[in-house]
């Protein structure tokens, strides 16, 4: 098992004409994702040339829409490489199509935009959003929906949730010689669709995951909320990493989410939040990575 | 991005939010100008500060005179309020005002939606009121697909208790709060006090707007709206550069790739630094996943234009972009800077093409560089050069 994408999952790829698109098309095709499809508005019934995981060539068809590409391919997930100004339709188009689960890579989109269209996937109840501005997932020799490398390191026990796309790929590295069930990225924005505690839930609920590292950063109490939900429903060992420490109040971090404002979102507070709920928190990556891997060993 | 206080009143009265008359002034001589342009009458002379408490550090004066405006102006200009100098002036219309109230409506992260908050006790410092009364306060969940419209201000006027006489008048103004708020891809509009005045009118006195920077492509004129006054010079320099850059108060420049990793190398560095001379981070530093030489070059570029830097950390994992790229980015950078490139760099890499990455670095041989396998190791050695100022 693993948690949200598999080697079942059939993924298409909104904006996969474009150039960010077709160079992660190839990547997660090589990495032996089901790719089933790409959409652009008004390219439907072209189709893009890649190179299939054994080496031999294959085309994806383009359809128009994703409710077309759904009914052709039986798709069930989709990703969404498409620019900050088109990304509200391409995730609206998705949802209102049913599509059980929409990853947003795109970065630089309007949160107004964002609480928009999540809350048309919450109304809808039919779709799991993650991101926007996230690396997406990987089940490591599974499937890999978005631009997380698959080469770093192949599946094992270890399951990773975290808002910053770098320290995804800089905790794998780190784990490479135990690997992982999957590793999501969620993204760093002040609104995202899938949370830490869903991804958490969901570990927890998986029977090839042992061991769970949270990643969290600055900004919003997203990690205080995972702390509590850790605390009352998750029986698997966390371990956390947060970053930040050094960030000064009103300064945002890159990420759009990872601001302190007053006393609140500060790196200490989420750490003793953390600490409270039982997990083991590291000061550097490379520590956190070490407290997992005893743990890991000790099972 | 916070706007000042006049600027948000524009953007009120363009959208039809009742406010008085107001002119900004960056001299005493403006001052006198703008008060006679608006009738000679009683004014108010509002420093204009992106932070609370102005009125306390008497950053607000009543003038009743063109002359009395210019001296009071004399007065705040150049004044210090919790550390932002006062470079401009409103000068406001006086009114006679009989009651104080609060509105604002803002991003609720943890809800993933908007929340309205609103009192009939306006004025005093919101945070203060919230704890103290928390129930005085009432906060309105906002669904972002339907907004705040005219029955959804009518719940809002009544959850604060306005008088049954000021509801209509108080939700037609909310009504239209909320269409700044969603018109100009704001996180913020906040108005306090809202007012009315002796003639009954509700009137917006105050107003704090913050602007979502991610929608800036759909709003070409909130580039108007940018202090460039206030940006650090190196800032302002790295923004023209497309650079994502923060600079901070240390020695130890830092170059990553993505914001995660960047904030936790401030943090690594910051630990390191406890061991050599209490050496701390100078900046924040995201060159993204490219980081193709020309992008090195003008982040190594900017930071050794930080004349606190001592020595500088790049720290680089290769997930998209392999390291022997990177490599070749630092080497060739090195090589644009030429001798402007003085201070000690340390770098690590790790992922993927590691090994090629390394040997490009071991064969360019370049003097000021050192190559350290660890993120924990890398810190240390550049914390380490900064405080012995190699």
């Amino acid at each position: 098992m693993s948690i949200f994408i598999n080697s079942d999952s059939k993924v298409l790829v909104q904006g996969m004409t474009g150039s960010e698109g077709r160079k992660h098309t190839q990547r997660m095709l090589a990495s032996g994702t089901q790719i089933v499809g790409g959409v652009t508005p008004g390219k439907g019934g072209q189709s893009v040339d890649f190179t299939g995981k054994d080496g031999s060539p294959v085309a994806i068809p383009v359809f128009s829409s994703v409710g077309e590409a759904r009914e052709a391919t039986g798709a069930d997930v989709t990703v969404i490489f498409v620019p900050a100004k088109f990304t509200k339709g391409a995730v609206v188009e998705a949802i209102e199509a049913e599509t059980p689960l929409v990853v947003v890579i795109t970065e630089g989109v309007p949160v107004h935009d964002t609480a928009e269209f999540y809350a048309l996937a919450a109304a809808s109840g039919k779709t799991q959003l993650v991101g926007p501005n996230c690396p997406g997932l990987i089940s490591p020799g599974k499937a890999n929906v978005g631009i997380i490398p698959a080469d770093i390191t192949g599946p094992g026990r270890i399951g990773l949730v975290s808002k910053s796309g770098t320290l995804t790929y800089q905790m794998m590295y780190e784990l490479r010689d135990i690997g992982f069930s999957s590793a999501v990225g969620i993204g760093g924005d002040p609104v995202i669709g899938t949370t830490h505690i869903d991804a958490l839930q969901a570990f927890q609920d998986d029977p090839e995951t042992d061991v769970i590292v949270m990643i969290g950063e600055i900004g919003g109490d997203a990690e205080e909320r995972a702390a509590k939900f850790i605390e009352a429903n998750v029986t698997k060992p966390v371990v956390g990493y947060v970053a930040g420490f050094t960030a000064p109040e009103g300064k945002t971090m890159g990420h759009a989410g990872a601001i302190v404002s007053g006393s609140a979102g500060t790196a200490q507070a989420k750490k003793d939040a953390l600490e409270a709920a039982g997990v083991k928190v590291g000061k550097t990556p490379s520590e956190t990575a070490n407290l997992a891997r005893e743990i890991v060993k000790s099972l | 991005m916070d706007l000042f206080e006049y600027q948000a009143r524009d953007l009120f009265a363009a959208h039809g939010v009742p406010v008085l008359d107001g002119r900004v002034a960056t001299t005493p001589q403006e001052a006198l100008a703008a008060a006679e342009a608006m009738g000679g009458g009683t004014v108010v002379v509002k420093a204009q500060v992106k932070t609370g408490g102005r009125g306390k550090a008497g950053g607000v004066k009543l003038a009743h005179s063109p002359a009395e405006t210019a001296e009071k102006a004399g007065e705040i200009l150049g004044m210090d309020i919790k550390g932002h100098t006062v470079h401009q002036v409103m000068i406001a219309q006086g009114a006679k005002i009989d009651e104080e109230f609060y509105f604002s409506v803002l991003l609720d992260r943890s809800n993933r939606t908007y929340l309205a908050m609103c009192s009939v006790e306006g004025g005093m410092e919101i945070e203060q009121l919230a704890v103290e009364r928390p129930e005085a306060l009432a906060r309105i969940p906002v669904d972002a697909l339907t907004g705040i419209d005219a029955a959804k201000a009518d719940e809002i006027v009544k959850a604060a208790g306005f008088a049954p006489e000021l509801q209509a008048k108080v939700a037609d103004v909310i009504v239209k709060l909320w269409g700044v708020f969603v018109a100009e891809d704001a996180t913020l509009v906040e108005v306090n006090p809202l007012v009315r005045t002796e003639s009954g009118d509700i009137v917006a006195l105050d107003g704090k707007v913050t602007l979502d920077e991610n929608a800036e492509f759909r709003h070409p004129a909130h580039s108007e709206l940018v202090d460039a006054a206030a940006a650090d010079p190196l800032e302002a320099k790295a923004k023209s550069l497309n650079l994502n850059y923060v600079k901070l108060d240390g020695e130890v420049g830092i170059i990553g790739n993505g914001a995660g990793l960047v904030m936790s190398t401030l943090d690594v560095v910051a630990y390191a630094g406890e061991k050599h001379g209490g050496t701390k981070p100078a900046n924040f530093l995201d060159i993204g996943g490219g980081a193709s030489a020309q992008v090195m070059a003008n982040g190594l570029d900017v930071i050794l234009n930080d004349a606190q830097v001592k020595s500088v950390f790049v720290n680089v994992f290769g997930g998209i972009t392999a390291c022997d790229e990177v490599a070749k980015g630092i080497v060739s950078a090195l090589g644009i800077l030429g001798d402007e490139a003085t201070k000690p760099l340390v770098v690590r890499l790790d992922g993927n093409n590691v090994e090629e990455g390394r040997a490009i670095l071991a064969e360019a041989n370049h003097p000021l560089v050192t190559v350290v396998d660890t993120m924990d190791g890398a810190a240390d050695k550049a914390a380490e050069l900064a405080n012995t100022g190699a």
